[in-house]
């Protein structure tokens, strides 16, 4: 087997979308903190988002699976959680397919930019909690569309 | 486990069991809230809460070096093992005295979580940390939704005044040093607990205030169960709901 890069299972992991906001990839959610290649041996390092997400166990389970189907058999999965993850983590690219799928992205303000729909500036929170920990639900006041805002932490 | 250790496994213990008693607590709303969006919120803050525990009892685990996981410690303990609130193990009553428990709780943690953080035991530091992010929102909700109701209809702020009364007495406990908290002081694990009672009577009256509720007068404090001295009676209860399926199917996984 040819060498395996760093570089290259970086944009394997590019491809392994977020289990539950699958526009975007576990790169893009910047839980991927490091990656070593050692001959063949591949260590992956990731960073919870919150402590209780469920969807945890299946990144690291659709790591495995897509690293595997790329040939690596020798991986290592490492969780680290300090730094704590911060949704400053998150990729531009990121940002822009959350806003394309209806989801605000994060801002340092604690509240959404602007409606990802209509892109008003008039909305309003409905709920400190959405869909999944690291949502919170608002609504547009010019649409009237309810929209989830990806939390700032 | 080290004699020298025990103390830093008790401290592990006691804030693992907080986490885990008021995330199963909180868990029982799942289903049953008032409104959609309260049950949802309440969801997802016992889903933060059980995440904690892991981290707590993960370490306290590992510390302790007696081949038991976080799991083990969770589910096959008895009662006079575990070192929670009793605040945290009284049943929920209705919705107000639910949110009135988690904003006494919160007011503690992010003062209490947020001096960890310069805890000499550096995983202590990082677990404080993370748990400090969740601890910041909780606390804007709750200390929201407990004026909301307390400055909200007459009912709501009857309920709210019952909650509280009802909630004071076992409040005192929380800010009660023992010897463990002073091996901790003495090793700059943590600060002790009296430190941070004025910060959390600070953000208590803030809010009651806030609330059209006054701050009770009794310090009665109601004790034993961060110590494993003394539970209520409710928590044998709420634990054979709790780890029914690892009693019934040990080993059990999914």
């Amino acid at each position: 087997m040819m060498a395996v890069t760093e570089a290259q299972v970086w944009d394997w992991l590019d491809t392994v979308p977020d289990p539950e906001i699958p526009v975007i990839s576990v790169v893009d959610l910047g839980v991927i903190r490091e990656v070593q290649v050692a001959q063949d041996h591949v260590t992956v390092t990731i960073t919870p988002t919150y402590s209780g997400c469920p969807a945890m166990a299946v990144i690291a389970l659709d790591i495995e699976t897509e690293l595997a189907k790329n040939g690596i058999g020798k991986l290592d999965i490492q969780t680290r959680i300090a730094p704590a993850w911060t949704t400053d983590w998150l990729s531009e690219k990121g940002r822009a397919r959350l806003e394309e799928f209806g989801i605000a992205p994060p801002q340092a303000a604690g509240g959404p930019k602007r409606c990802p729909h209509c892109k008003s500036k008039r909305v309003e929170k409905i709920s400190q909690f959405g869909s999944t920990p690291c949502k919170a639900q608002w609504r547009c006041q010019d649409c009237m569309e309810p929209f989830d805002y990806f939390k700032c932490i | 486990m080290d004699a020298a250790q025990k103390p830093l496994f008790e401290f592990l213990l006691r804030q693992g069991d907080n986490a885990l008693v008021l995330g199963h607590r909180t868990s029982e709303w799942c289903g049953v809230a008032p409104i959609l969006e309260e049950d949802i919120a309440l969801a997802n803050m016992a889903l933060d809460q059980i995440g904690q525990t892991q981290l707590w009892l993960g370490y306290a685990a590992e510390v302790e070096g007696a081949g038991r996981s976080a799991d083990d410690l969770a589910f096959l303990r008895d009662v006079y093992d575990f070192r929670n609130l009793l605040m945290l193990e009284v049943p929920n009553g209705d919705f107000g005295r639910t949110q009135m428990r988690q904003f006494l709780y919160d007011a503690f943690q992010v003062p209490w979580l947020t001096q960890l953080q310069n805890s000499t035991d550096t995983r202590v530091a990082e677990i404080a940390a993370k748990c400090l992010k969740e601890a910041l929102y909780h606390l804007d909700r709750s200390s929201h939704t407990v004026i909301a109701l307390g400055d909200g209809t007459a009912e709501s702020n009857k309920r709210m005044d019952e909650a509280l009364a009802f909630l004071w007495p076992y409040s005192g406990e929380v800010f009660v040093d023992d010897e463990t908290d002073h091996a901790m002081a003495t090793a700059g694990v943590a600060p002790l607990l009296s430190e941070i009672k004025p910060l959390w009577l600070e953000t208590v009256q803030t809010v009651l205030v806030q609330a059209c509720l006054t701050l009770p007068e009794g310090d009665y404090a109601q004790k034993g169960g961060r110590t494993g001295f003394r539970h209520t009676e409710h928590l044998g209860h709420m634990l054979a709901v709790m780890q029914t399926l690892q009693r019934s199917y040990p080993g059990a996984t999914w």
